[in-house]
C-alpha cells in the first residue's frame, strides 16, 4: 500500500492506496489503521482502496478545526471531494462507521453503497458501551479480540510501558489518536446519528463479530431499524476487530453491494 | 509571605480496606460510602476549622473545587466561601478555585465571585483552574482535546464581563449571550486577584505570566519532588521575559503538621497522613489523563501529572513521606527550617498549608494549626523583603466593612406606623 498526501480545505491529509476496480473508501476506528494493514491488502485484491487517516493520526497533522460531528462529516466529504471520486463504496469501521453514516445522512444522494463493520454512533442505555477513555492498555484486549490472549500478545508485542522514552512516544500518540476521536466519541459515542439514520438511502451492509464485547451485536439490530435497505452479516468467532480476525468474510460482505 | 490554610476536606469515613476493595477514591468511587449524616457533622466541622485558622494570623484560608472524589468533598468551592464570609472578618477568602470551562454559561463564575467579593468586602483570592482530567473530562464530561480552548473562552468571558462599561454581546464556540452584564460587581478592581492552579501544563505557565496571575503548584508530592515543576516555570517567566521575578508569581501546596517534638508530630499525626496518602490518593490510573486533556508540548516536555499512571502501589511509610518532602513534619524548629528550604528553593511567596490531613480530629488538627501559627509563621515572615510591597497578588479589602449580624434594637422600630419617631 501506498502512502500518500492530498491537500483538503482544512489540513493536508494522509491516505493509503492501493489496488484495482471499484473505488472503496475505508475509515478506520479509535485504533487507527496499524491493525488494518492485512485486511486492507486482502480488500485491495478486488477493490480501489483508499484508507484516508483522521487528522491527528499516524504521522498525519493534526487539526484543531475539527470539533465536532458536523467538522468530521464535511471534513470527510472534503476527502472524498478531492480524492476525485463519485459515489464510492463507503465502508468504515467502529469510530469510521460512525463517520460513514453521519456522511450518508448529511448527503443521501452521494452514497449508494455503505458497509458499516462494528460502527459506532448509536447509545443504548441497557447495552452501554464501555468507555475506551477510561482504559488502560493492557485492558483493551477484553473488549477488542475474540480470542483475548492472541490480541493481548498482538496488542503487546514491542511495547515496553516501564522505558519512559517508549512511554511518552505512547502517550503522545494516545493524545493524537484518541485525542482527536475523543471529540467525537468522549464521553458517550454518540452525537445524534439514531435521529438522522431515516436519511440514509444507501444500500447498506451491517458487519459485525457475533462475540463483539465493545460495540454488541445489539447495536447492528439498532442499525437495521434505522436504514431502510439494511441487512445484517453477523461473523461468528470474532470480536470486535473483526476486519482484523475475520478479513475474508468481512470483505465477502462488503463484495456483496457490488 | 503569605500563607493560607488550606481545607481539601477528606472524608474521613473509608475502610480500611478501601484500597483492596474499590478501584478509585475518585469518579467511580462507591456512592454507599458516604452518609449524609456523617456529612453533616464532617462540613461543619471543617467549616469550623477554616474559621479558627482564620482567627490565628493566617492570610487567608483556601478551599477548591473537586466532584465525585472522597477526599474533596467541595463540589462547589463558592457555597463553603460563602458561609466563611459571614463568620470571618478580615482574612483572604482564597477560592483556588471555580473551574470556569465547567460553568453553564461561565458567567456564573463572574456573578458568585463578584457576588463573594461583595459579602466579604473584597477579601476575595478568585482561582480559575482547568481542572483535573478525573473532574473535567470523566465527572463533568468536558471534551478533553476541546478543554483548553473552552476553558480560554470562558477566561475570555469572566474577564470583559467585570471589565464592562456597558452590558455587551458575547458570541463564543461554546457560550453565546445577547446581554452580558452581571449584577453584582465586584468590589476590588478591575477584578480580584486570580491564582491558577496547575500541574504542569506550559500552556497554563504562560497564561499566567502574560496575564500576571499567580501560578499555584497544588501537589501532595512535597517540595522536593516539586522542586523541577517549579523550576520549569521560572525558566519560562525568565523565557518570557516577565518584567519581574516576585514570588507571589507562584504559591505551592504543602502538607505540614507541628507538634510539639518531632517524636510528638509522628505519634499524633502518622495515622492520618497515612490514611491520606494510602487511601485518599488511590485514583485508578485510567482516570489520570484523558488523552488530548494535556497537549503534546507539554508531554513532549515530560512535565507529567503526579496521577501520570503507576504500575505498582507502594506503602507510603511515615518516614518515607517526611524524608522525602511530602509531608513537612515536626517540631516547630524543625518545621521552620524545612519551610524555609521549601519558601526558597521554590522560590513561592503563597504557601498553601495543608493542614486537615486525612482523617484527622478536630483537636490534633487544631494543635498543629495554632502551633504553626505561632511559632512558624512569625519566623518565615521576613522572608523576600525586596517584594514585601507587591500587592499584584492578593486582595485588597475595603477599610470600612460591614459587621456581619450588626441588628438595630428592635424596640426603636416598634412605634406605630406614620407616627414620628
Amino acid at each position: 500500500m501506498q502512502l500518500k498526501t492530498i491537500q483538503t480545505q482544512r489540513v493536508p491529509v494522509r491516505y493509503y492506496e492501493s489496488g484495482e476496480g471499484k473505488p472503496l473508501v475505508f475509515l478506520h476506528g479509535a485504533g487507527g489503521l496499524d491493525m488494518d494493514m492485512g485486511f486492507l491488502a486482502t480488500l485491495a485484491q478486488k477493490f480501489h482502496v483508499f484508507a484516508p487517516l483522521v487528522p491527528g493520526y499516524g504521522d498525519s497533522e493534526e487539526c484543531e478545526e475539527l470539533r465536532d460531528m458536523l467538522d468530521f462529516t464535511l471534513h470527510t466529504w472534503d476527502v472524498v471531494d478531492r480524492l476525485g471520486l463519485k459515489d464510492p463504496i463507503l465502508a468504515g469501521f467502529s469510530m469510521g462507521g460512525m463517520i460513514a453514516s453521519e456522511m450518508a445522512a448529511v448527503a443521501p444522494n452521494d452514497v449508494s453503497r455503505l458497509a458499516l463493520i462494528a460502527a459506532a454512533g448509536l447509545w443504548m442505555d441497557e447495552h452501554p458501551i464501555p468507555d475506551i477513555f477510561a482504559m488502560l492498555p493492557y485492558q483493551l484486549p477484553d473488549y477488542l479480540f475474540y480470542d483475548v490472549e492472541a490480541g493481548a500478545k498482538i496488542m503487546s508485542a514491542g511495547t515496553n510501558m516501564s522505558d519512559p522514552k517508549f512511554l511518552q512516544a505512547f502517550l503522545v500518540q494516545n493524545a493524537r489518536q484518541l485525542g482527536a476521536a475523543g471529540k467525537i466519541l468522549f464521553p458517550i459515542p454518540e452525537r445524534g446519528l439514531a435521529s438522522r439514520l431515516y436519511r440514509i438511502k444507501a444500500r447498506t451492509m451491517l458487519i459485525w463479530g457475533e462475540g463483539d464485547k465493545l460495540v454488541p451485536p445489539v447495536y447492528a439490530k439498532a442499525f437495521k431499524q434505522g436504514i431502510a435497505s439494511s441487512e445484517i452479516v453477523m461473523i461468528p468467532r470474532a470480536g470486535h476487530v473483526v476486519p482484523f480476525e475475520k478479513p475474508t468474510e468481512v470483505i465477502g460482505a462488503i463484495a456483496r453491494l457490488q | 509571605m503569605r500563607f493560607t490554610w488550606f481545607n481539601l476536606m477528606p472524608w474521613p469515613y473509608l475502610p480500611d480496606d478501601f484500597r483492596e476493595k474499590n478501584r478509585s477514591v475518585w469518579v467511580d468511587i462507591d456512592p454507599k460510602l458516604f452518609d449524609p449524616a456523617k456529612g453533616h457533622q464532617v462540613y461543619n466541622n471543617y467549616l469550623d476549622l477554616l474559621e479558627y485558622a482564620g482567627k490565628l494570623g493566617f492570610d487567608g484560608i483556601g478551599v477548591n473545587e473537586h466532584h465525585q472524589n472522597a477526599y474533596g468533598l467541595m463540589p462547589s468551592p463558592n457555597l463553603i466561601a460563602a458561609s466563611l464570609a459571614r463568620r470571618t472578618d478580615d482574612v483572604a477568602l482564597v477560592v483556588l478555585g471555580a473551574s470556569i470551562a465547567l460553568y453553564n454559561p461561565p458567567l456564573r463564575v463572574a456573578e458568585e465571585f463578584a457576588m463573594l467579593d461583595c459579602i466579604s468586602g473584597g477579601r476575595l483570592v478568585a482561582g480559575f483552574p482547568v481542572g483535573t482530567s478525573m473532574d473535567t473530562n470523566y465527572c463533568y464530561g468536558t471534551i478533553p482535546g476541546l478543554t483548553r480552548e473552552k476553558y480560554r473562552e470562558a477566561h475570555e468571558l469572566i474577564k470583559r464581563a467585570w471589565a464592562a462599561k456597558e452590558p455587551f454581546a458575547f458570541n463564543g464556540r461554546y457560550t453565546k449571550l445577547r446581554y452580558v452584564n452581571p449584577w453584582p460587581r465586584p468590589i476590588q478592581q478591575p477584578h480580584p486577584p486570580i491564582h491558577i492552579p496547575g500541574g504542569g501544563s506550559l500552556e497554563t505557565f504562560d497564561f499566567c505570566i502574560d496575564n500576571t496571575y499567580s501560578y499555584s503548584y497544588l501537589s501532595f508530592g512535597g517540595y522536593i519532588r516539586g522542586q523541577a515543576l517549579m523550576q520549569g516555570y521560572w525558566d519560562r517567566v525568565a523565557e518570557r521575559n516577565a518584567p519581574d521575578t516576585s514570588p507571589y508569581r507562584a504559591g505551592f501546596a504543602q502538607t505540614i503538621c507541628v507538634g510539639e517534638t518531632d517524636a510528638e508530630a509522628e505519634q499524633l499525626y502518622a495515622k492520618h497522613v497515612s490514611y491520606f496518602y494510602n487511601r485518599c490518593l488511590h485514583v485508578y490510573p485510567g482516570f489520570a489523563d484523558a488523552p488530548g486533556y494535556r497537549t503534546i508540548k507539554t508531554i513532549q516536555k515530560g512535565i507529567l501529572s503526579q496521577y501520570a499512571p503507576q504500575t505498582m502501589f507502594q506503602e507510603h511509610p511515615w518516614k518515607e513521606l517526611v524524608d522525602n518532602g511530602s509531608v513537612i513534619a515536626g517540631s516547630p524548629e524543625t518545621v521552620t527550617q524545612r519551610m524555609e528550604d521549601l519558601i526558597k528553593k521554590l522560590r513561592v511567596g503563597n504557601i498553601f498549608c495543608l493542614m486537615q490531613i486525612g482523617d484527622m480530629p478536630k483537636d490534633k488538627c487544631m494543635h498543629s494549626t495554632r502551633l504553626f501559627a505561632e511559632k512558624v509563621m512569625p519566623k518565615l515572615r521576613h522572608l523576600f523583603p525586596e517584594y514585601a510591597d507587591d500587592g499584584r497578588f492578593w486582595c485588597k479589602p475595603l477599610a470600612n466593612r460591614a459587621v456581619p449580624g450588626a441588628m438595630p434594637v428592635e424596640s426603636e422600630l416598634d412605634s406605630p406606623v406614620g407616627a414620628e419617631r
